[in-house]
């Protein structure tokens, strides 16, 4: 097997390893499944009651995404905002870092009060959640712009806008992709919790649900599904930005 | 021309901020400087004696602290829409093209931006031409990246002139380049010059290649920066490569090179 074949399969090894490692430690010394289900055990269940974990997936799945898309065009427009003025960059900053310091999870209550049960809530803590590393990384990519490239521009005469456009955004175009495998994955993460207390449909409320009728094997099963929904969408996302930002990736995949 | 010089610099000084400003520190000091239509001078200097800060002037992206500057009869107040300009880091925008890094001034210029999309096919002929007199040729579609420095910095020059400025200003192109890519490079611009006679301003260090190319050198002093001497080159032209040999252009060099020692020299002197 050369280098090549073998890194694009070790992911899968691993998994293969991980897995059969989980299976022998369950099997070897008799884990009962109300604590720790095997692979196996988590397989039968998702099988076995797939027609339900598919509905409460594709919830899962459209709310996150409705967050997301809401984190990308809030995000890129306020780190728009601020990356283009300093002083918009100064007033805002601190202010947004306190805010992403504070646990999206303690949102849920208040969102619950707000937009009651339901899709409300979730689609507000997944663009909560994941709004934040859009932002700072369209920010991040316009403040950095090389005053030499801005240079190049302004001794033509261009406008604020013109730099912004031709340099400014091209130029973080990077970042945000970058940004966008980050917070896809907040998403997921922001979504499922608010599901747990404030939904009756979705991943975490078959987690939550699951879990209390001992149904261990199927709350496992609600786990992989959100992982691998989440990794998808990570790798859909990264051969995004590699296809369109190539210019910024030479090192790895040009001549 | 409504006016005999092109460029007319009267008694300008620069401090870059209002500290400075009061505390008398000037960048540059009292330039005077007249240059006709057409004209291509040098600027050589030590390094750190403000000949960047002269080019920010002529462009008018800084404006002077005193005294007042004229290019092509109108006070310059603003950034310049008549000047191309090429730095010594080439500066081609990494994700665009060959091709499209040398539109972008077509992008951003009237009154060509205005008409950018109705006349696209005219100006990428244009590009295409430009760029193979500087030898560029077949390497349009190619990324920044894929190209050597030297070609980078002539697609640099190529940019710089694509909206036919009457002004060249040249800050150090080829400071970065290996001897022989420096000396191509320097007919390159010299026959794009005679063709087109648009004005240069060449600020360099290489004394060289400011007698070379340039019908006036001037020698800029450092701390503060003023311009101490003014040595017109009265080498026949067109000059080739093989005048750079010849006793008379190594004398002028000699010369000038006389003139930043002193000036070195009389840093050291003031600093201790």
């Amino acid at each position: 097997m050369n280098k090549k074949t073998l890194e694009t399969s070790a992911p899968w090894i691993l998994l293969v390893l991980t897995l059969l490692i989980w299976q022998g430690i369950c099997s070897f010394f008799n884990v009962s499944e109300f604590i720790f289900p095997s692979p196996y055990r988590i397989a039968q269940q998702t099988i076995e009651f797939s027609d339900v974990i598919a509905a409460h997936a594709w919830r899962t799945y459209w709310v996150t995404m409705a967050g997301f898309g809401l984190a990308i065009v809030v995000g890129v427009l306020l780190g728009f905002v601020i990356g283009s003025s300093r002083l918009a960059y100064a007033a805002v900053y601190p202010l947004m870092t306190a805010f992403n310091a504070l646990p999206k999870a303690a949102f849920v209550p208040i969102l619950v009060v707000w937009f009651g049960i339901g899709i409300g809530p979730a689609i507000l803590t997944a663009f909560l959640i994941s709004f934040f590393p859009i932002m700072v990384n369209i920010a991040t990519g316009l403040a950095t712009l090389e005053p030499e490239l801005e240079d190049v521009l302004r001794v033509l005469g261009a406008k604020r806008w013109d730099v912004l456009v031709k340099v400014g955004l091209p130029r973080s175009m990077p970042y945000f992709y970058g940004s966008l495998k980050v917070a896809i994955t907040l998403a997921f993460v922001g979504t499922t919790v608010s599901e747990m207390t404030a939904a009756n449909e979705g991943i975490g409320y078959l987690l939550i649900s699951a879990g209390s009728a001992m149904q261990m094997g199927l709350a496992f099963s609600g786990l992989v599904v959100v992982g691998a929904m989440a990794m998808v969408m990570y790798e859909l996302f990264s051969y995004v930005e590699k296809h369109t930002t190539a210019w910024a990736h030479r090192g790895t995949n040009n001549e | 021309m409504s006016t005999p010089n092109f460029v007319d610099f009267q008694n300008v000084w620069l401090a870059y901020n209002d500290e400075l400003l009061a505390q008398n520190h000037f960048a540059v000091e009292d330039i005077n400087l007249q240059v006709k239509q057409g004209e291509f001078i040098a600027i050589v200097g030590p390094s750190g004696c403000g000949k960047s800060t002269f080019m920010k002037l002529t462009t008018g992206l800084k404006k002077p602290s005193k005294g007042q500057i004229m290019v092509d009869g109108q006070p310059v107040t603003g950034p310049l829409k008549i000047s191309g300009m090429a730095f010594q880091a080439p500066s081609l925008l990494p994700w665009r093209t060959t091709l499209d890094n040398v539109l972008l001034p077509l992008e951003i210029v009237e009154p060509f931006r205005s008409q950018f999309k109705q006349r696209k096919p005219e100006f990428v002929e244009r590009a295409r031409k430009l760029l193979h007199t500087v030898g560029l040729g077949g390497y349009e579609d190619k990324f920044p990246w894929q190209l050597s420095g030297g070609m980078q910095q002539r697609a640099s020059i190529c940019r710089a002139l694509i909206h036919e400025p009457k002004m060249l200003l040249l800050d150090e192109p080829f400071g970065a380049l290996d001897a022989f890519t420096r000396e191509e490079l320097w007919c390159i611009l010299r026959d794009l010059w005679t063709e087109q006679k648009f004005n240069v301003i060449l600020v360099t260090h290489d004394l060289r290649e400011s007698v070379f190319l340039a019908d006036t050198v001037y020698v800029m002093s450092k701390s503060p920066g003023r311009f101490v001497v003014k040595r017109e080159i009265d080498l026949p032209r067109p000059r080739d490569l093989e005048v750079t040999y010849t006793p008379e252009f190594t004398s002028i060099v000699h010369d000038l090179r006389g003139h930043i020692g002193a000036i070195r020299k009389a840093g050291a002197v003031i600093n201790q």
